[in-house]
């Protein structure tokens, strides 16, 4: 009996712990790494946000070198917004689709398929994206760097932002009460006036959920944007010129820069950022999540 | 209905933390594994993606003659490999530049350096664009972003593309040292690539383009030519005799002196008998370089 009830108990709480555990002991080695650059090598905060001069010294201890990471943060926030504003008229449209207009359809064959987009490795989307967008951003819309570009990033994130969205959305909007629908209905609504007006503002939070959670992927992606943003340390003129953003940045030097330098404590910064974002995000969805049960 | 989307939110990151712990689990044991074999007749290097095939195909012939050994090759970078080193998490750290570069004083004194072999670096453009000798000068205006059309070379009228590499590349150090003078590379208007078969594809794929990559990857390759500087072609012949400049040299550190294996793994990948195997992967041999080639490299 003691063994049978506590053993598995142990064990899972053990678990449970290791988990939190690991996750403090990350955020700590970040939290000290990604300071590093503002307390060993005196740097501010505000030239590593805002600054647009990019040239850390490559030299273990020796500082001295320009770290301003401004338009790798604006290449994420840009890619992000383009991917969001792109992904998000489709993701609403098939939620609503899925829940509301045809449940049986939708549950058969779109959500299926769209799990099946969340599976696809994004290396697998980034080399789609290189073979096929890319060349046709460059021949189609005359893009002036051979494709690689802004809009190529963001249509990359939007299609594997979509299916987070979609689903979590789709969700929300099936937990919507019935009795909302049949009050709808005997107040004499259509049912395009029951979605846009009933189902999807009590669905709002929910649907607010799945778009963070997929803003977060889409700011956490590498590899597929990596593979076709083109990687220029500019601000674009325009989407359709390539730039550059936080992650890609990270993955292209982490593995030469020397240890100890400002080149990699700067980047560690950069990766303390994105672990700040994505902390941040959590945080929102608590806050959406908490104001939704309160109303 | 939150608790529902909660809920499902939650499993997801339960899930993919377990995994990611499970992953960091595993790798964890493996490496340590090969840690205490080393001395049983197991090798580990790590370090620049640049001299990876080349380790890794002399660690296959290597093998194939002393079936005993294993070798494990990683890439990783030259930063990687040389603090792996001092680490002493693998035997060999495979490095594109000198360790002091890229290591503090004391820790760089305690490695040894080998060095095992030479790459060349050549600028590459693309066949179609029909240039093929520039000067150092004009090299260095192009990369610099001073001359931006093909015409104003004696090219085609075509916007020219620069496509560079990481400014912690070692490729990219080289070139810069020794191709354009020292001079910064207009990183504003350049496309960058991870690594030298990503910068080859985009050539490939772009008339206009210029970039620069190892001999090594010119090897068999019929869309991509090298570019002849002040009219010298990057060949191993011309940087053997020191009239191509644009080279360096590739390392391997031990920490101290290298134990039994690793030795024995850098004398086999040095020697001249396998000279031969290390030019045909599109490397300079060691042994092969003149007394004038080293003299002008240090100038």
């Amino acid at each position: 009996m003691f063994k049978k009830e506590y053993l598995g108990r142990g064990l899972v709480t053990l678990c449970g712990i290791f988990i939190i555990a690991l996750t403090l002991a990350i955020s700590i080695f970040l939290l000290i790494k990604g300071t590093d650059v503002f307390r060993l090598f005196h740097h501010s905060v505000g030239e590593f946000m805002f600054s647009d001069k990019w040239a850390p010294m490559d030299v273990p201890g020796q500082g001295g070198g320009k770290i301003g990471a401004r338009i790798y943060i604006l290449g994420s926030l840009m890619t992000c917004g383009l991917a969001l504003l792109i992904a998000l008229p489709f993701s609403i449209s098939a939620a609503i689709f899925i829940s509301e207009i045809s449940p049986k359809t939708g549950s058969r064959f779109l959500q299926p398929a769209i799990e099946i987009f969340v599976g696809i490795p994004s290396v697998v989307y980034g080399w789609v994206g290189l073979t096929i967008l890319v060349p046709f951003i460059n021949e189609k819309l005359h893009a002036p760097m051979g494709g690689y570009s802004v809009l190529a990033a963001g249509i990359v994130l939007a299609i594997m932002i979509f299916p987070t969205i979609t689903t979590v959305s789709a969700d929300a909007l099936r937990a919507v009460p019935d009795s909302y629908r049949q009050a709808a209905y005997g107040l004499g609504s259509t049912r395009w006036q029951l979605i846009y007006k009933v189902s999807v503002p009590a669905a709002k939070s929910g649907i607010l959920t799945g778009v963070i959670l997929g803003l977060s992927r889409a700011f956490g992606e590498t590899l597929a944007v990596a593979m076709v943003i083109g990687k220029t340390r500019v601000f674009p003129k325009g989407i359709l010129y390539p730039t550059n953003n936080l992650t890609a940045a990270i993955a292209a030097d982490m593995g030469n820069t020397a240890n100890g330098g400002e080149y990699n404590a700067a980047l560690w910064a950069m990766a303390l950022l994105l672990l700040i974002i994505s902390m941040a995000c959590i945080v929102i969805i608590h806050l959406i999540a908490r104001s939704g049960k309160n109303s | 209905m939150k608790e529902r989307t909660k809920s499902k939110v939650f499993k997801v990151l339960a899930l993919s933390c377990v995994l990611a712990m499970a992953g960091a689990v595993f790798t964890g044991c493996g490496s340590q594994k090969q840690e205490n074999e080393a001395v049983k007749g197991s090798l580990t290097a790590s370090g620049s993606s640049a001299l990876q095939p080349l380790a890794q195909q002399a660690a296959d012939d290597f093998t194939a003659e002393n079936p005993d050994a294993s070798i494990t090759i990683n890439g990783g970078g030259s930063g990687t490999g040389l603090q792996q080193v001092s680490d002493g998490s693998v035997d060999i750290g495979n490095s594109d530049v000198y360790a002091e570069e890229k290591l503090d004083a004391d820790q760089a004194k305690a490695l040894k350096d080998h060095k095992v072999a030479t790459i060349t670096v050549a600028a590459v453009v693309n066949k179609d664009l029909g240039v093929k000798d520039l000067t150092t000068d004009q090299l260095t205006k192009i990369f610099t972003g001073q001359i931006t059309n093909w015409k104003d070379v004696g090219g085609p009228d075509e916007q020219i593309m620069l496509v560079t590499r990481p400014a912690s590349s070692g490729t990219r150090a080289l070139f810069k040292q020794y191709a354009i003078g020292g001079q910064e590379e207009a990183s504003n208007s350049a496309l960058e690539t991870d690594d030298s078969g990503t910068l080859m594809e985009t050539v490939k794929k772009n008339k206009g383009a210029i970039g620069y990559v190892a001999l090594s990857y010119l090897v068999n390759e019929k869309e991509v030519t090298g570019v002849a500087i002040d009219g010298v072609k990057p060949t191993l012949k011309n940087t053997y005799s020191g009239k191509y400049n644009v080279w360096g040299y590739e390392h391997m550190y031990t920490k101290g002196e290298p134990n039994k294996i690793s030795k024995a793994f850098i004398d086999y990948l040095t020697s001249d008998d396998y000279a031969q195997n290390v030019e045909k992967l599109g490397y300079g041999a060691i042994s092969k370089m003149s007394d004038k080639a080293v003299k002008n490299h240090e100038k």
